[in-house]
């Protein structure tokens, strides 16, 4: 017993030694680890190598960073409040706080990332822009940034998912985009994700295609990850004034994609004594057949342009996931997801469907906040973890309840 | 075991005719499930240079619609890259022009790569074409495995291709170079623009070190001749999986597409 009490302790200390100081960063390759790269056909390599060779040094440069902070200042309505949830605090006996990224311009954290982005395709001297969206969010997002900037936008969109999100379709066409239906496959995320790279291939010169989340070829993981890092970059100075310190013992966030996470933990990849949690969604339970929880049901793959975990049959084809929140209902993460959960740096959790709705309406009971379907799935984890009474807990509240409505009503138990 | 390549029949295929070649490329289980090594046969006897046989994938990005509906059809029949190989088990009995396999990625991922190789190299495949392989990752985690089984990877050009990356292309290719016609999916609108032409003579007058075909938006006899005046051929792809989509006798309409492409109906 003693030995191997002391085995498995010297084995504990050296995980935790690896762990240390880990870098959760891309390599020269476009690779966290095992995952990323840039798989996609040859077609596509212009568009994604004048990215790739002009990100860094877009983002970097000071007029940039001036015209970025400036629009998610005066625009998106940043810094988000970092608000102390003061009866969810007492029911779950420690302190949590919910970065309100709910309360941005558009309702979602989204925008952060297609500010960003579409400055970055004026400075490459784009004039058109193409977008994928789910449940409507990022599409709204994506418009949204185009009447501003005034540059003609197509988003494509599932014919499926037209149908469940009919006032986010009818959003963007009021801000002046037009929504083209995606028909291939299943009608959803993955077959307007598709539907977009088709459309990119078919026009390579004038057009910029805005990601909406850590997903895609590098440069798309990394490039949106640092645009989404402003969330972190403002937990850590709100946390110092508040707690007097910059780090919590938690971040909480839901995983579809994973731009929300990934901004949310960004800044303390390499911050040990922060745990980071990330939350999946399971749907109706991940034996079930109907999840999408990808860190459980997946295996290494190459969707979208990316090595990542993905859902797929044993022939390689690509599996349709399934979850209640058409934002988290995606067959694959992010890599720098995927290098997290293989690395152990992060915790996976998952929520099915019924424990999301539960906390969605808990939230709304004890905080007057009702949160996007996909925010619930993060907030549903705390009854799944365990912490003592001081620890802090931030859970990123990625997006607004409004466009769940129908589900919630749908949904009932309130 | 041996690094070194022995001739390879789609190398030998270019050594000895150095003009008019035509590919042809089907979806394997398309239209019905047992269809892949009759199709195979049958363009072999109608005369196709080449074959080229699709590994159907639930999300041909690269793909327009025709091929897109191919694939989900052949899916839907209960298609899986170890029935195509077990379809084409016997293929070199009946069979002797190159074969070429082409899909995406993630299928032959999820058999293992050397396990795939292995396995075309006992059928007598003799090339792949993987369009989401990027040269840069085939050369670091792949290319040994492919040659060390006797299998061309081939590579793709387009229109946007710069002069620097089309002789690096060119540098790590054998058999030839896949010279997509222009900047679009597969299936594209049929013709040939003058802006196209232009591209077909930059590339013509780099002097490449391996032959070139072009594929997409070839789907008859003028587009094969246009394209086969400025390359060693073509390759059809969509015009012929709608003239599988639609055939009664499929032996006798391959037959007569194939000859009337070629010009000699």
């Amino acid at each position: 017993m003693g030995n191997s009490g002391s085995l498995l302790a010297k084995i504990v200390t050296e995980l935790r030694f690896e762990l240390k100081g880990m870098k959760i960063e891309v390599d020269s390759r476009g690779y966290y680890g095992n995952f990323g790269g840039a798989y996609i056909p040859e077609m596509l390599f212009p568009n994604v190598e004048e990215l790739r060779q002009n990100y860094l040094s877009i983002l970097q440069d000071a007029s940039f960073r001036q015209e970025f902070d400036h629009l998610l200042k005066t625009y998106v309505g940043r810094p988000t409040p970092l608000y102390y949830a003061t009866r969810l605090s007492e029911k779950y006996q420690s302190k949590i706080y919910l970065k309100r990224e709910d309360l941005c311009h558009t309702g979602a954290h989204k925008v952060n990332n297609t500010v960003g982005q579409i400055l970055l395709a004026k400075r490459l001297g784009k004039q058109k822009i193409i977008a994928e969206t789910g449940a409507g969010q990022h599409g709204v997002a994506t418009a949204t940034v185009c009447a501003l900037m005034g540059m003609e936008c197509i988003v494509y969109m599932g014919e499926v998912d037209m149908a469940r999100q009919r006032p986010n379709v009818e959003r963007m066409r009021i801000l002046g985009t037009e929504v083209r239906p995606a028909r291939s496959g299943s009608k959803t995320l993955k077959d307007a994700t598709n539907e977009a790279m088709r459309h990119w291939i078919n026009h390579p010169v004038d057009t910029h295609y805005i990601i909406g989340s850590v997903v895609g070829p590098h440069p798309y993981p990394d490039m949106v990850a640092r645009f989404q890092s402003v969330i972190s970059e403002e937990i850590k100075w709100q946390l110092k004034e508040t707690e007097g310190r910059e780090n919590p013992d938690f971040v909480v966030a839901c995983v579809g994609g994973g731009s929300n996470a990934a901004g949310a933990f960004y800044h303390y990849f390499d911050q040990d004594d922060v745990q980071l949690i990330a939350v999946e969604a399971a749907g109706l339970g991940n034996q079930s057949g109907e999840s999408a929880a990808t860190t459980v049901l997946g295996k290494p793959g190459v969707l979208h342009g990316s090595k990542t975990l993905l859902m797929q049959t044993s022939d390689g084809q690509v599996v349709e996931p399934y979850s209640i929140s058409a934002g988290l209902d995606y067959p694959g993460i992010g890599p720098v997801h995927a290098h997290l959960f293989e690395s152990g740096r992060g915790q996976f959790y998952s929520a099915t469907d019924e424990e999301a709705m539960k906390a969605g309406i808990l939230l709304s009971r004890l905080e007057g906040i009702i949160p996007a379907i996909e925010s619930a799935h993060a907030l549903a984890a705390l009854d799944k973890m365990s912490f003592e009474q001081d620890d802090i807990i931030v859970v990123n509240l990625s997006g607004r309840g409004d466009k769940d409505l129908e589900t919630y009503i749908k949904w009932g138990g309130y | 075991m041996s690094i070194t390549m022995t001739k390879n029949r789609i190398e030998e295929l270019f050594e000895q005719k150095k003009e008019r070649i035509l590919s042809v490329y089907f979806t394997a289980g398309f239209p019905a499930i047992d269809d892949t090594a009759h199709i195979v046969e049958h363009l072999a006897k109608a005369g196709a240079d080449i074959v080229e046989v699709g590994i159907p994938y639930s999300d041909p990005v690269a793909d327009g619609p025709t091929i897109q509906e191919s694939n989900k059809v052949a899916l839907d029949n209960g298609i899986s890259l170890q029935l195509i190989f077990d379809q084409l088990g016997d293929i070199r009995k009946s069979v002797d022009i190159p074969i070429i396999l082409m899909g995406y990625i993630n299928p032959v991922l999820q058999y293992g790569i050397e396990a795939f190789c292995k396995k075309c190299a006992e059928i007598g495949i003799d090339g792949v074409i993987l369009p989401d392989l990027p040269m840069q990752e085939y050369l670091e985690g792949y290319k040994n495995v492919f040659e060390a089984h006797g299998l061309l990877n081939i590579f793709l050009i387009t229109p946007q291709t710069s002069d620097a990356r089309v002789r690096e292309i060119d540098g790590n290719s054998r058999g030839f170079i896949y010279m997509v016609s222009s900047a679009s999916t597969t299936g594209a609108k049929a013709g040939i623009s003058s802006s196209q032409l232009a591209y077909f003579e930059r590339i013509k007058a780099m002097k490449l070190n391996n032959p070139t075909l072009i594929g997409f938006g070839i789907s008859d006899k003028a587009t094969f001749d246009q394209a086969s005046a400025h390359a060693s051929g073509a390759i059809i792809g969509s015009a012929f999986i709608q003239l599988l989509s639609n055939t009664k006798n499929m032996e006798q309409d391959i037959f007569g597409f194939i000859q009337s492409v070629k010009g000699k109906a």
